[in-house]
């Protein structure tokens, strides 16, 4: 799905959301009823240390507001942006300023939902999508740490023997259904449905903390996560 | 230990040492409760599919402790053990850490040594990066600190170096590199002309210990010594206030000042000579007494705006 068809079918009403550099800013009215600040990543943009204050700007006004609106983070991205230029400025600091302000917004009253309808990765998958409290997402998108390609380098593993064994374990190859298994992705929406709609009931359930690791266990892609978490508090518990 | 003792000790290279032998040297002597030790053996269920050797405790060590008589939550990752990756277990061991300090209402201490996510289990290391960085910003809403120490041999790359960016306070020493992108990412990606990776130098100018203390990026650098990394640590968990819309305002104005004053400068240097350092050339050379000496009046603080 392009971002214009993602927004006429989000906001069929009106909007005022635009891309400037990659980047997404605005606000609309939710399937006609319910208003939201907008922010994202679009045209597999490369998130680096301007895109990212100028998001974490747009969030903080939001936050400095007096009405609590859910914020929209919409995202096809690719990863952090990788240069010399990006890391001499502190690229960690900015991601990471990115990422408190999304939560700060949530503990503020904010929904904070993402919806992922093309690509992201690495860096710039954890200080937008992954900083939300719900991750929506469209079949086709392709969340990703690293290329099969790039793993196979590092890992010094033949390409073909990783592709065999991504098809076994959804623990390290890209791809929504993985990284759904592995429970980042709340629930992926029907595209021939009305997404407002989806989006809109997604908002009225708001978790009640991370459940992140609970919804991997359920759904075998984090075999052990959870109990891990789990056996630590009630450890720290009794010790 | 004998005032004798104290005197005629060894300094002991944090950059050397093990995991467990920082945490030693970092706490009250015998006060460490490890949490879900070796003996319970909870290893990574990942690795032997790429025929790699795991470890018992999957290259983290956790626990409580106390830092000069105040009780807090420490954390330890192993940079020899897959470069201090996260990986499932690894990951999930440090969540449940931060959720336990917040039950207990305790600051928590954070000695990063990490490559990153561990790319043999990717979704589930940058899953956990997510999970422990909401963590952390729960932990630190509700008023408590969570410092990080970084200047271990992996350094502190990728979603660590995010990590690191979410803690309320830094404390780093000359090897202590912190960033998302390390050398090697950047020129396979981007070409040898963008990053040279093997320019040891360059990677220090860009990412190093001395680098992001000059311009804010981390609060405080001490020697490459465990002693001068327990005195920091002791003294930047004292007295620090909550994270706040407020904190994350002038987080905002700081790093926009960041790239306002240095954003043309392609070099370390170049920002160093912008900061206003007398002798640019001369930083990398420096020992740390002579480095803090040169940069205290001209470095950016971060003023606890992180």
């Amino acid at each position: 799905m392009t971002h214009d068809e993602l927004l006429s079918k989000l906001f069929p009403a009106s909007h005022n959301v635009i891309v400037q550099d990659g980047l997404v800013f605005g606000g609309g009215t939710l399937g006609g009823s319910q208003p939201v600040h907008v922010i994202g990543v679009a045209e597999r943009s490369f998130l680096g240390v301007e895109g990212a204050i100028a998001l974490a700007k747009h969030v903080l006004s939001a936050v400095k507001g007096t009405a609590r609106h859910p914020i929209l983070v919409l995202v096809d991205s690719r990863s952090q942006h990788m240069s010399r230029h990006d890391e001499l400025m502190g690229l960690n600091e900015f991601l990471a300023h990115l990422a408190k302000c999304l939560l700060l917004a949530a503990a503020q009253g904010h929904r904070t939902v993402a919806l992922l309808y093309g690509g992201s990765a690495a860096g710039a998958f954890i200080a937008t999508a992954l900083a939300c409290d719900t991750l929506l997402a469209l079949p086709g998108a392709n969340p990703e740490v690293m290329d099969l390609p790039s793993i196979a380098r590092v890992t010094k593993l033949p390409l073909e023997k990783l592709q065999e064994m991504a098809a076994a374990t959804p623990v390290f190859a890209p791809g929504l259904e993985n990284f759904a298994q592995t429970g980042a992705v709340a629930q992926t929406l029907d595209p021939a449905g009305d997404l407002a709609a989806q989006v809109l009931e997604a908002l009225s359930r708001p978790p009640a903390s991370d459940e992140r690791d609970r919804l991997g266990a359920e759904r075998g892609g984090r075999p052990r996560a959870a109990e891990i978490a789990t056996k630590v508090c009630r450890e720290a518990k009794t010790a | 230990m004998s005032q004798a003792t104290t005197k005629t000790q060894r300094r002991v290279s944090w950059f050397e040492a093990t995991a467990r032998q920082r945490l030693a040297a970092l706490l009250d002597p015998g006060s460490f409760t490890e949490f879900l030790g070796p003996a319970a053996r909870e290893i990574s269920p990942h690795l032997a599919l790429f025929s790699l050797p795991a470890q018992f405790d999957d290259g983290i060590v956790i626990g409580k402790a106390k830092l000069r008589g105040h009780e807090v939550f420490a954390a330890a990752q192993e940079g020899r053990f897959m470069g201090g990756a996260f990986g499932e277990v690894h990951g999930a061991k440090l969540v449940g850490l931060l959720r336990a300090a917040k039950a207990a209402s305790r600051d928590a201490v954070l000695l990063l040594d990490t490559g990153g996510v561990r790319l043999q289990e990717a979704n589930a290391g940058e899953l956990a990066i997510s999970e422990i960085i909401r963590a952390i910003v729960d932990l630190r809403t509700g008023g408590h600190s969570v410092i990080g120490l970084i200047g271990g041999r992996a350094g502190c790359f990728g979603g660590g170096g995010i990590i690191a960016g979410c803690c309320t306070r830094l404390i780093v020493s000359e090897p202590g590199r912190i960033s998302v992108s390390g050398p090697e990412v950047i020129e396979t990606n981007r070409g040898v002309e963008e990053f040279d990776s093997q320019d040891r130098a360059l990677v220090w100018r860009t990412m190093g210990g001395k680098h992001r203390y000059l311009t804010g990026g981390a609060d405080c650098f001490v020697d490459d010594d465990t002693a001068a990394f327990r005195a920091a640590a002791i003294e930047n968990l004292a007295g620090r206030t909550p994270l706040t819309v407020s904190v994350l305002e002038a987080e905002q104005a700081r790093l926009k000042a960041r790239l306002r004053r240095f954003g043309t400068a392609k070099d370390g240097s170049e920002v160093w000579q912008a900061l206003g350092v007398t002798n640019p050339a001369s930083v990398p050379g420096m020992d740390t007494e002579e480095f803090l000496n040169a940069v205290r009046a001209v470095r950016e603080s971060a003023d606890d705006a992180r």
